[in-house]
């Protein structure tokens, strides 16, 4: 059974926690707020009643579920592989069910349901943003309590989409393979450079590179809210887009897109008669790119040219726990000649952003970044390489509060500095 | 009426934010890690940040008769931490502050709501150590385990919980703030009050300052498993390694159903036919763990036992990871996990797990057994599904006579894991009526109505 359709699905999961509470040890919000209601085993035994009919939709109750992050930590480290975060995700898609979502969360997944709206708006965006947001050094930060907290620092968008920029076939000199790239939205219009570092560098290795023009956002901000209609109808179109396409497989940047394909789509549909077998298809071919420089094209990242830097890594935990790759990113790193890997102390800590979590609880968001601040500042490197665009913005709001001098890259674009390095 | 009048009178004390009512909040509290027990909501959770909040929630709890619950993490196994008959959680976790670590006098002074594995690592740059170590260092509070005087894997060689605590500060229920004990090594002052309130599982007073032995971090250590085809073999060895003056810092065993669900679940390369498996790890200086090994691995190949020594670090933490699979391992078979805590002399290791098997075989259930084979503590773990309302009988029939086989070995009903609500019928069977009147009485002097965690342990 769909585990979003009906609370029922996710019974048996309920059932295996035996409540020994060591989720607390590693939930990020439990940390900050000490409260049981903050950490899976609370929340798990909330889900209990709402599957046996004992609790009803209140607006505190959805509270409890929201916060979260998603990140996973505590189905890592659950003695009895309960997957908490899918229990906490089911209780959301139930408790959406039961009462429609917030007005201005659902107003704007209403508009993710429409690309072309979508990404005018943010066209529109990037033209007037002057007008919404105010520059400041760094970024900007929002003009008007438009729901943003008004102290977060949030980057400009680009000039031009990514998709706009490049063309949809992006041919390598001597090509031997061929792969579908999914932008994801921050890469789209916020961190275009990603998405041009991923093309060249493939087309580097011979692999042509094809950008489908009508694909559009995964789908993730509103399935994790518990819009499951609008997640749903997001995972067919992307779906058909992805199934069309010959391709030996579908290149990710963000652990969340890459993770939603792989795994969410799956599930979304998995009752659906005609997509749940072309979900598991699509989703076999998706690779987050460290993973498919390192485990597919076996790149040998010692040859490339010099780098000098000295580098820390934040793993996303939607890289790392979500899709299971927590070797690949390092691994192509520290081979680049010239580059020094300082590890924080925990490296797999999540940095308390969790897409618009960071927005709606901003104070314990900043609180969790805060830790990972301070373990980044106990590093000794200057530059902060992760690989997922919301991580990015959320470590890069840090810094700007804190005056740290450090900046923040994506794992590719330290890979295209090697290349160009080569050069 | 007087329960809206008291949270008044909290909010007034305390400040709003420190004051939850809210229904979906108390539903959280209504549960702790105890299988098989009734829920029930609190009234209110309190959260004071020190002594005098503290002072100040029993006062009101006193004054309008007001059951409270003191909690840590609410990891305990005995179901002591659920609010029985409504009223007030006392939640301890923010008075969460190490206020010193003294080296010289090898003591530390903790608020209860540190985490111990907090206190290990606040101690670790002074070469030192808090020996007690339950599964749940990561998560339980230093008031809990205090309270609930937990033990661990590292029992037979450094004690439990009660051998380390030096002196407690505690409020009393009409909010009189007592101290006991403190850093001298020598300390015979009259009653051992510090004796009294460790292990008290939160109704005798509430806790609010701890002063802990600490002691130097071993040099070195050295990992062992053992297997053996039979069980008294496995039984034997534990008890020749003893008398061979080799005391481990742990030896711990898994009986066949045990090993046959690790090996299942997470392919860590065990032999799935034998009877027994013990894990031994002695520690200390390099040549005594040298030496010491060696009698290990003599005594077991005595003992028609394989042994396999851990020669690094890596190899170590492998054997280590099939006992931490253990009740994993076991509680992914079924919904509900119950664990039990047994504890016999060492010497009736062996009969005592003969004696399990054999209940498991009579009742038709599902037991494996692990535990910390050096003191004797045994955790049959019955694996069940609470929906399965036949199955339960039988589960409590059995659990029954665990508790009577144990304690006509010679052994007790709780190694480590407390009394609380679950074991507090099976009192009189190990002390008499007479020796439960003693303690009752204990309970009526310090607390005469019964507010401090009613329902538990004295009733
Ligand atoms: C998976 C698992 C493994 C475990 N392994 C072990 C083990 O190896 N060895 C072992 O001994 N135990 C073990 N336990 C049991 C449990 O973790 C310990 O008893 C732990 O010490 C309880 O700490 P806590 O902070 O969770 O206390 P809680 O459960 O919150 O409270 C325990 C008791 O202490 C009282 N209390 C709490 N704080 C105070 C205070 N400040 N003043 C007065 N009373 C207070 C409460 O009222 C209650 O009676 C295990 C539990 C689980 C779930
Ligand atoms: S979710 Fe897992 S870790 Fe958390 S209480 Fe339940 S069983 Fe324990
Ligand atoms: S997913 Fe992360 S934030 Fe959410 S309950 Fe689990 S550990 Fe806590
Ligand atoms: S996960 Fe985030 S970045 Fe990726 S497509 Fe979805 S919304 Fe956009």
């Amino acid at each position: 059974m769909a585990i979003y359709d009906n609370i029922k699905g996710i019974e048996e999961e309920i059932i295996k926690c035996m409540k020994c509470g060591n989720c607390q040890a590693v939930c990020p919000v439990y940390k900050e707020t000490l409260a049981e209601s903050g950490v899976a085993r609370g929340k798990i035994q909330l889900a209990a009643k709402i599957l046996k009919g004992e609790a009803k939709y209140t607006p505190e109750l959805y509270k409890k579920f929201d916060l979260c992050l998603q990140c996973q930590a505590c189905s890592a480290n659950c003695p009895c592989g309960v997957k908490a975060h899918k229990i906490i995700m089911a209780a959301r898609a139930e408790l959406t069910r039961q009462n429609a979502l917030p007005f201005a969360k659902k107003a704007a997944f209403n508009v993710l349901r429409k690309p072309a709206l979508f990404d005018f708006g943010l066209r529109l965006g990037s033209t007037f943003q002057g007008l919404a947001f105010r520059k400041n050094a760094t970024g900007m930060s929002p003009r008007f309590p438009i729901g943003l907290e008004m102290r977060r620092v949030i980057p400009s968008l680009a000039n031009k989409p990514l998709r706009s920029e490049l063309p949809e076939t992006n041919k390598a000199s001597k090509s031997r393979k061929k792969v579908a790239f999914f932008t994801g939205c921050v890469t789209n219009y916020i961190y275009t450079n990603v998405g041009k570092a991923v093309v060249e560098v493939l087309n580097h290795n011979g692999v042509d590179v094809i950008i489908p023009k009508e694909q559009h956002c995964c789908g993730a901000p509103a399935t994790i809210n518990g819009d499951i209609e609008t997640g749903k109808a997001m995972a067919k179109s992307h779906v058909d887009i992805f199934s069309k396409l010959d391709v030996d497989a579908i290149i990710t940047v963000c652990g969340t897109c890459g993770g939603t394909f792989e795994q969410k789509y799956v599930e979304l549909l998995a009752d659906d008669p005609v997509y749940a077998e072309k979900a598991k298809a699509v989703a076999k071919k998706i690779r987050d790119i460290s993973e498919y420089l390192v485990d597919d094209l076996k790149v040998d990242f010692s040859k490339l040219g010099k780098v000098n830097m000295t580098f820390t890594y934040h793993e996303p935990c939607h890289i790392g726990r979500g899709m299971g790759l927590t070797r690949q990113p390092l691994e192509m790193l520290t081979k680049i000649p010239g580059i020094s890997y300082k590890a924080m102390k925990q490296p797999n800590r999540c940095c308390g952003g969790a897409g618009s979590f960071s927005l709606t609880n901003y104070p314990v968001s900043y609180q969790i970044l805060k830790k990972k601040l301070d373990d980044i500042q106990g590093t000794d490197s200057t530059v902060v390489v992760t690989g997922c665009g919301s991580c990015r913005m959320q470590i890069e709001d840090g810094l700007s509060q804190e005056k740290m001098p450090h900046h923040v890259m994506h794992v590719i674009e330290v890979v295209q500095r090697a290349y160009q390095s080569k050069k | 009426m007087s329960k809206a009048q008291a949270i008044e009178a909290l909010v007034k004390a305390l400040g709003k934010e420190n004051v939850i009512t809210e229904h979906e909040e108390l539903v959280c509290y209504s549960f702790d890690a105890t299988a098989d027990m009734p829920s029930q909501m609190p009234d209110v959770v309190v959260t004071p940040t020190n002594t005098h909040d503290v002072t100040e929630i029993l006062k009101v709890a006193n004054q309008y008769k007001i059951p409270v619950y003191p909690r840590g993490s609410g990891t305990n196994l005995c179901g002591d931490t659920i609010p029985l008959k409504g009223g007030i959680i006392l939640r301890m976790q923010k008075m969460n502050k190490i206020i010193e670590v003294d080296a010289d006098n090898l003591v530390a002074v903790v608020q209860p709501g540190v985490i111990i594995n907090d206190l290990n690592v606040a101690v670790a740059p002074f070469g030192l150590i808090y020996p007690p170590d339950p599964g749940t260092v990561a998560t339980a509070t230093m008031g809990g385990s205090v309270s609930e005087c937990s033990g661990g894997l590292r029992g037979l060689k450094y004690g439990v919980t009660k051998h380390y605590v030096m002196g407690l500060e505690v409020v009393m229920i009409d909010g009189t703030v007592a101290r006991f004990g403190g850093k001298t090594v020598k300390n015979v002052t009259a009653y051992d009050m510090v004796k009294l309130f460790t292990g008290a599982e939160g109704t005798l007073g509430v806790i609010t300052e701890i002063t802990v032995k600490l002691i130097p971090a071993p040099e070195t250590k050295k990992s062992m498993l053992a297997y053996f085809d039979k069980l008294e073999d496995a039984g034997n060895t534990v008890t020749e390694i003893v008398r061979s003056k080799v005391i481990p810092a742990t030896m711990e065993i898994m009986d066949q159903v045990t090993i046959r669900t690790v090996e299942n679940f997470s392919k860590v390369g065990l032999p799935t036919d034998c009877e027994a498996l013990l894990l031994i790890e002695v520690d200390g200086i390099p040549e005594v763990v040298e030496r010491e090994a060696a009698t290990v691995v003599k005594v077991v190949g005595n003992n028609n036992g394989k042994i396999k020594v851990a020669k690094d670090d890596v190899e170590r933490d492998g054997l280590w990871a099939a006992r931490r699979a253990a009740l994993p391992a076991l509680a992914q078979m079924k919904p509900t996990t119950v664990l039990e805590d047994a504890t016999v002399p060492r010497s009736k290791l062996t009969e005592m797990l003969v004696a399990l098997q054999n209940i498991a075989k009579k009742y038709n259930l599902h037991i494996g057994t692990f535990g910390h084979a050096g003191d004797g503590n045994l955790h049959p773990t019955i694996l069940t599904d609470e929906r399965d309302a036949e199955e339960m009988k039988r589960v409590h029939q059995a659990v029954d006579e665990i508790f009577k086989v144990a304690l006509e070995l010679g052994g007790t009903i709780s190694g480590e894991h407390g009394i609380g609500m679950a074991k507090a019928k099976y009192l009189p069977l190990e002390f008499g009526e007479q020796g439960v009147e003693v303690m009752r009485k204990v309970k009526r002097a310090l607390d005469p109505e019964n507010l401090l965690n009613p329902g538990k342990m004295m009733g």
